[in-house]
């Protein structure tokens, strides 16, 4: 569906999400499962690190020839016999997905799992157009029953509790007799396994995103641990592929580098199950796949990140380790983010997109731990790119009124430093006197943010460099 | 200008090129030519013997089961074995590859028909056109001998790959299909490492997402 | 430990605004472990690294603050931080801060090249292998993101605490985790910053130690602040404090007599 950012509220989104005790629970599965599998696998491979660079420099060196590689790209779909479609935005995106479908009658179409198609709002034209599109990947499933978007970029319903799903399920899947057990995640798949294989057989046209666009042979790549991508591209008669320019890599031996590192950083396989590389439509003499191929390439802000200090951003392979590994995505969940892409990747690439004017909190919404980085396989700077939102977002004068006056009265001391010596010699006395019976201060005027949740530790008096200043007089 | 040349046109603006730049399009054209291996882990650069065990010990890894046969011609009794054990009915669809055509199927019980899957059928066989030790992962290639929908639709899906077709790393196996397939590629090449499966609830592991709930490799010396 | 044949290094204490304002003892031990392990140590008149102002995105302050820096410290033959993450504003950020003037550019790389975090200091650079100093009871060691992430400080704290006589060291789940401070994070973000030390705070006590230490005194300042809301008796201090065995001044957030 498309949607309409939320970005701006994000206080308030996280402020809900911090009270939804449904989320809470379904978050406990996450902290651990995510990072303990990815910390395992890392561990089990020595070229891992190595790997990282390698994929860090296949990315980069792919953005700066990045015309170069899309042109040799089209050329090749071309020759297998497919064609790319090329769009500017969002709007061209869907159009030329909805011309394709009308023009060959279609009622239905299966989809795999596309954050691409999340970001143009495809859905939505599709069933202005009359066309009913069906989620096929299980998480995307559920969140379209429920008509949500992802909460995160590779666990789409990681926010769900399984009771929710079941709910949903006993909900819509009217066929369901009511002592029909639905207990568990394997029951809760079988049930959706079934609906979604007539789905499947009854697709007009299936449409995946991709992982990876390989340049040396026109292929598309994607990577799934369901087979939902595969069943939705070999089966019915037109396989649309949306895709946007940064999937672009050269061959398939730099595809092979940043497979070793994809899902050992998203879900700590080795492999994931299912990575299926698709060349134009089926040949003549092949007894499946599709009669046509058609990809459609997204620019939608992405070109002019580049030659910026937001390049780096477009070397992500959507792994979604940033978000597992962040302390705030885990403490508020995907959709407090009030777009497309959350945690660390989104707080970086959503003002990007959408503009900062709308985005301004996402990259002001980190504590600069630095875990995303730690993880990012292709070694990306992310807080180093927060904090340049934040350096723009300054210029401009969009940070909030409080924090910039509180920030210069605070520069106003601290770049007067025996003005700063003498202010914050009394301040500290004063406070420590105030407060040292007692060792914290429970209220503060100005720093409600933080005495609400918790205490203030009193200072103990005299400053460190006054106490120093004395010290040395006194051996003199 | 076309949505063509304006998103070219934007993306050399921003990385401040004509486009025409000799040397970058040497560099592009040498990549493609060339196509570097790069870090390439040691683990499956190993002898014969050992990529076979590593293979075998990767794919169980992955939730698939795993035989080693001496001979092809002990394949299709091992098919039969292997889907009496997993309480499949004794039903099998495969392509036309020769390889297996070849093979004693009516010393079996089981009824064979061949050709492409429409969905009704629960077990099929493929030859794989190579395998990745380094992850246990299955490399197939579209086309009559092994349809993709066999690779998919079946609950049961055994998988033959020859003991010489096994490589260390992903990177053999494309070099291989550069010598079968010159510089095009097969409609669909699929790397399978493990049966379907899905963590989208709860992050519980169930296996048989949308493809086969098994995945039994057989590995033929 | 140090070669006596070489002069003893003078180093500068980059002591911090933390520490200067709220907790000089800290200050004070770091003075303590330099010292024992051979260095001259001085204070030159400071103010902030400007840490605050290069996170909020005002890179002109924060170029003025760390210019300020450059010149206080230039003559000493190292710079040692009580705090992974000023350090770590000192070493990763100011060469990245004067990128593009390549006078100054230089002038924060030869900073940044002979500033250390203090207990990574001590260990690696004074080749300092244990302390002489003693405290009862269990510890629990927090990795503060800074000096674990940009810095790679993560055994050599732990090494000189399990060098303190009496001193038993425990590991908390997930000490390499966040615990939400993040400067001024922690204002602007309060509640979500709060779900972030709620949870530190279960592992701290989980833990079952008496005492929570770290090497940055924004978290310990947060860490306390939650534990002593929740009335917890688990007690906070700089990693410093232990080490030098200046453990007289009350625990952070803990009553006790105004310095004078």
């Amino acid at each position: 569906m498309t949607i309409h950012p939320t970005s701006a509220q994000f206080p308030a989104n996280a402020h809900k999400a911090l009270h939804d005790p449904q989320l809470q629970k379904a978050f406990n599965h996450v902290r651990s499962a995510f990072i303990d599998k990815r910390a395992k696998a890392a561990a089990a491979l020595p070229e891992f690190e190595a790997l990282r660079d390698s994929a860090r420099d296949i990315k980069a060196h792919t953005l700066k020839h990045l015309d170069v590689y899309i042109e040799a790209y089209e050329a090749k779909v071309r020759e297998a016999g497919g064609t790319v479609h090329f769009a500017r935005d969002a709007a061209e995106a869907r159009a030329a997905i909805v011309e394709i479908c009308r023009a060959r009658g279609a009622r239905t179409v299966t989809k795999g799992k596309s954050m691409v198609s999340e970001e143009i709002g495809l859905n939505d034209a599709l069933h202005a157009a009359g066309i009913e599109p069906v989620e096929t990947d299980l998480g995307e499933y559920i969140i379209q029953l429920r008509g949500e978007v992802p909460s995160h970029i590779i666990a789409p319903a990681v926010h769900l509790t399984k009771e929710q799903v079941e709910a949903d399920f006993r909900r819509l899947h009217l066929h369901l007799h009511p002592d029909r057990d639905l207990s568990d995640a394997q029951l809760l798949l079988t049930e959706a396994r079934a609906i979604l294989r007539e789905r499947f057989l009854a697709a007009d046209i299936g449409i995946t995103g991709a992982n990876f666009l390989i340049a040396e042979t026109g292929t598309s790549v994607i990577v799934t641990n369901e087979g939902n991508g595969d069943l939705t591209q070999i089966l019915p008669k037109v396989h649309i592929v949306l895709a946007a320019i940064d999937k672009l890599v050269p061959t398939r031996n730099d595809v092979a580098q940043l497979l070793r590192v994809l899902a050992r950083s998203a879900t700590g396989q080795e492999m994931s199950v299912y990575t299926t590389f698709s060349t134009g439509p089926r040949r003549a003499e092949d007894p499946d796949g599709p009669e046509e191929y058609h990809v459609i390439l997204l620019d939608n802000g992405r070109s002019t990140m580049l030659g910026t200090e937001f390049e780096d951003m477009l070397r992500c392979i959507r792994c979604g380790a940033c978000m597992n590994h962040c302390p705030v995505y885990q403490a508020v969940g995907g959709h407090a983010y009030g777009w497309i892409y959350p945690g660390p990747m989104g707080a970086v690439l959503t003002p990007s997109l959408i503009g900062i004017d709308k985005a301004g909190h996402l990259p002001n919404a980190s504590t600069f731990c630095g875990r995303c980085e730690a993880v990012c396989p292709v070694r990306i700077p992310l807080p180093r790119m927060m904090r340049n939102w934040r350096e723009k977002e300054f210029e401009r004068h969009l940070s909030p009124a409080p924090v910039r006056n509180g920030l210069k009265l605070w520069a106003f001391f601290a770049e007067r430093p025996a003005l700063y010596r003498a202010a914050t010699g009394l301040a500290m006395r004063a406070m420590a006197l105030a407060g040292r019976t007692k060792g914290r201060f429970t209220s503060l005027p100005l720093a409600g943010g933080w005495t609400a949740w918790r205490d203030m530790p009193a200072p103990q008096g005299a400053t460190f460099q006054a106490q120093w200043k004395a010290r040395r007089r006194g051996h003199r | 200008m076309s949505a063509r040349d304006e998103v070219l046109a934007s993306i050399r603006r921003s990385l401040g090129v004509s486009g025409r730049e000799a040397t970058r399009r040497l560099s592009v054209e040498t990549r493609l030519a060339t196509a570097p291996r790069g870090v390439i882990p040691q683990r499956g650069q190993v002898d014969r013997e050992a990529r076979i065990a590593l293979m075998a010990d990767r794919a169980k890894a992955a939730h698939a089961t795993v035989t080693v046969l001496d001979a092809m011609e002990a394949v299709p009794s091992e098919v039969a074995r292997f889907l009496r054990d997993a309480n499949a009915p004794a039903t099998l669809r495969m392509g036309d590859d020769p390889q297996l055509a070849a093979l004693p199927w009516a010393d079996t019980a089981l009824t064979v028909e061949t050709g492409r899957s429409h969905g009704a059928d629960l077990n099929a066989v493929s030859r794989a056109f190579g395998a990745v030790a380094e992850s246990g992962t299955l490399a197939l290639v579209s086309g009559t001998d092994n349809p993709t929908t066999l690779n998919f639709l079946p609950d049961n899906h055994v998988v033959v790959v020859r003991a010489d077709d096994v490589a260390g790393d992903y990177e053999t196996v494309f070099s291989r299909l550069r010598d079968s397939h010159g510089t095009g590629m097969p409609r669909t090449l699929n790397f399978i490492t493990g049966p379907s499966r899905s963590g989208d609830i709860e992050q519980t592991l169930v296996l048989g997402a949308h493809g086969p709930r098994r995945l039994h490799v057989v590995i033929v010396r | 430990m140090r070669d006596n044949a070489k002069p003893a290094p003078r180093v500068g204490l980059l002591v911090t605004c933390l520490v200067d304002l709220m907790r000089p003892s800290v200050g004070f031990a770091a003075v303590k472990l330099l010292e024992d392990a051979g260095c001259i140590v001085d204070v030159p008149g400071q103010t902030c690294c400007g840490q605050p102002a290069f996170n909020s995105g005002d890179r002109a302050t924060a170029r003025r603050l760390a210019q300020n820096i450059i010149d206080a410290f230039a003559g000493f033959d190292y710079v040692v931080v009580p705090s992974g993450s000023c350090g770590g504003t000192v070493v990763k950020h100011y060469p990245e801060l004067f990128a593009d003037e390549p006078g100054l550019s230089q002038k924060a790389r030869a900073l940044a090249d002979k500033t250390h975090e203090l207990v990574s200091f001590l260990t690696d650079v004074m080749g300092v292998s244990d302390v002489k100093a003693r405290f009862d009871g269990t510890v629990t060691y927090h990795d503060s993101c800074s000096g674990l992430r940009e810095l790679g400080i993560r055994e050599q704290p732990r090494r000189l605490l399990q060098s303190v006589l009496g001193l038993d060291l425990v590991e908390m789940t997930d000490a390499d985790v966040c615990c939400g401070f993040g400067g001024t994070f922690a204002v602007k973000y309060g509640e979500i910053s709060n779900a972030i030390v709620e949870r530190k705070a279960d592992r701290i006590v989980e833990s079952g130690a008496r005492t929570i230490v770290a090497g940055d005194l924004g978290c310990l300042l947060n860490m306390a602040g939650k534990l002593s809301r929740r009335g917890s008796p688990t007690e906070v201090r700089h990693v410093a404090e232990i080490l030098a065995g200046m453990t007289d001044a009350p625990a952070i957030g803990a009553p006790g007599e105004t310095t004078r």
